[in-house]
């Protein structure tokens, strides 16, 4: 039975200054089904779903909701029509508590009746199988319960139609599988459901149409069981791809002992332990992968180790030497390498303002003779990288905060790769890249495992840090839970690791 | 209804043209203003300009206002560029001439002028700078506010020069007159083609903080720590050290502003001889973009205006309160002119007639 269209996107077009975000798309969404919006970083996904929800309002084209063309000017109508977005980056207040940042801005009069609000916020809950303990502050929630109290704050002002932008990124396996069993609910209760991804396998688990989105324009929408993941990938990038990790062999004879970290124990900024009597060892010519949910650790760990974080027990012994209390430069000099993308991708390792030649000099202007800093050999050396990381740019003068994501981690691991490390760190490295940029740098990496540098991968894709990697140290909380081998090791069991828990029976190689 | 939608960033052409138009407009709407109040505009226009070029002595007056304001600004430029804001050049620039004074009172006065001048200058960029070493050290330290200390620490300057200058330092033979003697001629810069050779010191100066901020190993450290202090700290540079060193030269330049000053146009040390200079800095240091050529051709003219404004008082009995609106009319226009190199307003039909036919 063909169900019932709720809302038609038609010819919607949307343009950033020179950037056509949006080219001419049509979207379909039907009441009762769970529909994916599959495309790479940059197709459009993100800005079509947040001209559905009423943050951008389009350039071009029609949006009809039950037959009647609608415009929004805010989310505010968005939500009143019955849509709601659920962004990757949450926006609630974290003093206040769940029930607070739910019934915000939705209260008539001048008193807050607060028992019927938490009965009705436990009647939704009931309905479509949520939990939240309505009370709980923000700031005392892991991230799958903000995204609870995200989804309940949008259902609570009655949407029909909820978007969820990469809802699964910042979950472990199990917190997704909860995840899919509360959309499912809601495609009982006859809501739609559209879901931003770029994982392959999460549109085939759970959507029953999906649209494909390419440079901004809709390629297809097909209904997903007539579909395979080939497919898909081949519509969304336009080319075929081969989705296959490589592990590769290396001369057994550059793999030696490069870094011994031993019971190394870090605060942070709030003198809490980040790092937690943490030990492993890493050899060249071998890539160790770091698994854990964010802000277990990983980014402490990397600084420990480069030197930008103070340690307070334990050591870190490079080539035999114990480089604790070393300052960051001697460390770099010593052939320790970090490159660090973080969330906002600008943050730490690159200045945005400035362009590729002062970006490349960064950590070699100190070597330079004189009291100037020599920008013609600054230039040869930029042009060099770019060339060898094939950097799409007009110039070496370009400002790096202009280039696209992928160049601007290209020019920072360019930059680091550059230099000739011993020890590579590198930590999301293909954070919001696409997939060929993405297999560009798991290629680099290997390539670097070949030369013999020893590799520290902190990554967030299980399925890339299992392919990849020689070994995978899961942590959870500071802690190694533990050091496995990927070849042995299940995507669940790995999620289990990175909540804390132990399977049974389980390979220990720790401890 | 009106919408703000951002557009593509403006190229540095783009944006020049921007600050050029919106000067002219400004210039529009103090004409408009001006017609209002009975006055010609093009009058008080062409006798602002004739008031700040039209004879020698005009023009070496402007010069004289110009000289303090570009090494003000210079120094301001630099700690600008690290994102330390130093609203401090006004206190910088009193406890240079201070120290300086300091010398020129207490040392002989058979000292020549190649030796004592230098000595004085070099004490003024000591003391200027260490006034602002002192909250930067407080901000590295305690994590304090450097744009309030630094605010604070002018009046702690200004109030000492007012005190010795009604108290301890008072010239017994002026008849009472709170002020303090003047300075020897061998305290006094000489003058070099009828100005004094502060303006050289000012060239100079120009390029030398060019070199650095554009050239230099430390200037590049200085613009990485303003623009990323994380990127600074992970490619290993001691940004405390670099912050210091650079709050030393910042300092450094406003307290020989305040030397040439005291040295060149009082001869001696008053507690009003800045005039709020160290404030216009900032201003102009920020039209110029923290650019030290920019820096000149902007303080320049703002000394016009400045000088010519003065002028306008005598020939056309305006007050001076009315060149003060211009200049702040004009510093509306180009601040809000960079709203407009990221964003452009759009007109929107309404749409809230929802479901109708589009």
């Amino acid at each position: 039975m063909e169900k019932e269209v709720f809302i038609k996107l038609e010819n919607i077009s949307k343009t950033f200054g020179p950037v056509k975000a949006n080219r001419n798309i049509n979207l379909e969404l039907r009441k009762g089904e769970i529909h994916a919006l599959l495309g790479e970083n940059g197709s459009g996904k993100s800005t079509l779903m947040n001209i559905l929800s009423g943050i951008y309002s389009p350039d071009g084209g029609s949006i009809m909701l039950d037959g009647k063309q609608v415009a929004f000017d805010s989310p505010k109508e968005a939500i009143e029509a019955g849509i709601g977005m659920v962004h990757q980056h949450f926006k609630l207040v974290d003093v206040l508590s769940a029930q607070e940042n739910i019934i915000a801005g939705q209260c008539k009069g001048v008193f807050i009746n607060k028992a019927k609000m938490t009965e009705s916020i436990l009647t939704i809950c009931k309905k479509y199988g949520l939990t939240v303990n309505p009370n709980k502050k923000i700031y005392n929630m892991s991230v799958s319960e903000k995204q609870t109290v995200e989804i309940i704050k949008v259902l609570y002002r009655g949407a029909k139609v909820l978007i969820l932008d990469e809802p699964t990124a910042v979950l472990t396996p199990q917190e997704t599988r909860v995840l899919f069993e509360i959309m499912r609910n809601m495609k009982r209760e006859g809501c739609a459901v559209v879901i931003i991804t770029h994982k392959m396998n999460e549109v085939m688990e759970i959507s029953d149409r999906v649209t494909v989105l390419r440079k901004g324009e809709s390629i297809a929408t097909i209904d997903t069981s007539s579909a395979t993941p080939e497919q898909l990938t081949e519509l969304m990038v336009g080319k075929a791809i081969d989705l296959d990790l490589e592990r590769v062999q290396v001369d057994p004879a550059l793999v030696k002992e490069v870094l011994k970290v031993e019971n190394l124990t870090v605060l942070n900024g709030e003198r809490r332990e980040a790092v937690s009597n943490v030990s492993f060892t890493l050899s060249g010519g071998e890539i160790l992968g770091v698994a854990g949910i964010a802000d277990s650790g990983q980014k402490e760990l990397c600084e420990a180790i480069t030197g930008m974080m103070k340690i307070k027990s334990g050591k870190v012994v490079f080539k035999g030497e114990n480089i604790v209390g070393l300052s960051p430069r001697d460390i770099i000099k010593r052939g320790v390498s970090l490159s660090f993308v973080p969330e906002d991708r600008l943050g730490m390792g690159l200045v945005a303002g400035m362009n590729i030649i002062d970006n490349v000099l960064l950590k070699s202007y100190q070597n330079m003779p004189g009291l100037f800093v020599d920008r013609k050999e600054g230039r040869k050396k930029a042009e060099e990288i770019v060339q060898r990381f094939d950097i799409s740019t007009p110039g070496t003068n370009q400002i790096v905060k202009r280039l696209s994501g992928g160049n601007i981690q290209k020019v920072l691991l360019g930059r680091e790769i550059d230099l000739e490390p011993e020890l590579l760190i590198t930590a999301y490295p293909v954070r919001g890249l696409d997939i060929g940029a993405s297999y560009n740098i798991y290629d680099v990496l290997n390539q670097q495992k070949q030369k013999g540098v020893a590799v520290l991968f902190i990554g967030e894709d299980l399925d890339v840090l299992l392919g990849l990697c020689d070994r995978l140290m899961v942590m959870h909380n500071g802690k190694i839970m533990d050091i496995v081998d990927p070849k042995k090791i299940t995507k669940d069991e790995v999620g289990m690791l990175m909540v804390g828990r132990r399977p049974e029976g389980g390979e220990l190689y720790y401890d | 209804m009106i919408k703000v939608v951002k557009k593509n960033e403006a190229s540095a052409l783009q944006a020049n043209l921007l600050r050029i138009g919106s000067c002219l407009a400004a210039l529009l709407a103090a004409a408009m203003l001006m017609s209002l109040l009975g006055y010609n505009p093009l009058v008080v226009y062409s006798e602002i300009f004739k008031g700040a070029t039209g004879t020698l002595y005009r023009f070496q007056e402007t010069v004289n206002k110009a000289i303090p304001l570009v090494i003000l600004s210079l120094g301001i430029s630099v700690s600008e560029r690290m994102k330390f804001s130093n609203i401090g050049a006004e206190g910088q620039f009193y406890v240079g001439a201070l120290a300086a004074t300091f010398l020129a009172f207490n040392l002989p006065e058979n000292i020549p002028a190649v030796v004592m001048l230098p000595l004085m200058m070099t004490a003024a960029v000591v003391a200027g700078g260490l006034w602002c070493l002192f909250p930067a050290m407080l901000k590295v330290r305690f994590g304090t506010s450097e744009t309030l200390v630094t605010l604070m620490m002018n009046y702690i300057a200004i109030k000492w020069v007012s005190y010795l200058q009604y108290g301890p330092w008072k010239d017994p033979k002026a008849y009472g007159f709170p002020k303090m003697p003047k300075f020897t001629e061998n305290e006094i810069i000489p003058k070099v083609l009828g100005i004094h050779a502060g303006w050289i010191i000012a060239l100079v100066l120009v390029v030398l903080v060019y070199l650095l901020i554009s050239k230099s190993k430390l200037g590049y450290e200085i613009s990485v720590l303003g623009e990323n202090e994380q990127t600074a700290k992970y490619v290993g540079m001691n940004t405390t050290k670099i912050l210091l060193i650079a709050v030393l030269i910042s300092g450094g330049l406003c307290g020989a502003a305040g030397m040439i000053q005291s040295s060149a146009i009082e001869k001696s040390l008053t507690d009003s001889m800045s005039g709020g200079l160290g404030f216009t800095a900032i201003i102009t240091a920020w039209l110029a973009r923290l650019s030290a050529p920019a820096i000149l051709v902007v303080s320049f003219l703002f000394a016009m205006l400045l000088q010519g404004s003065s002028y306008l008082q005598t020939a056309l009995q305006i007050p001076a309160a009315a060149a003060e609106l211009l200049q702040g009319i004009i510093l509306f226009f180009v601040l809000a002119s960079e709203f407009f190199t990221q964003y452009k307003f759009v007109v929107k039909k309404s749409s809230k007639g929802k479901g109708a036919a589009v």
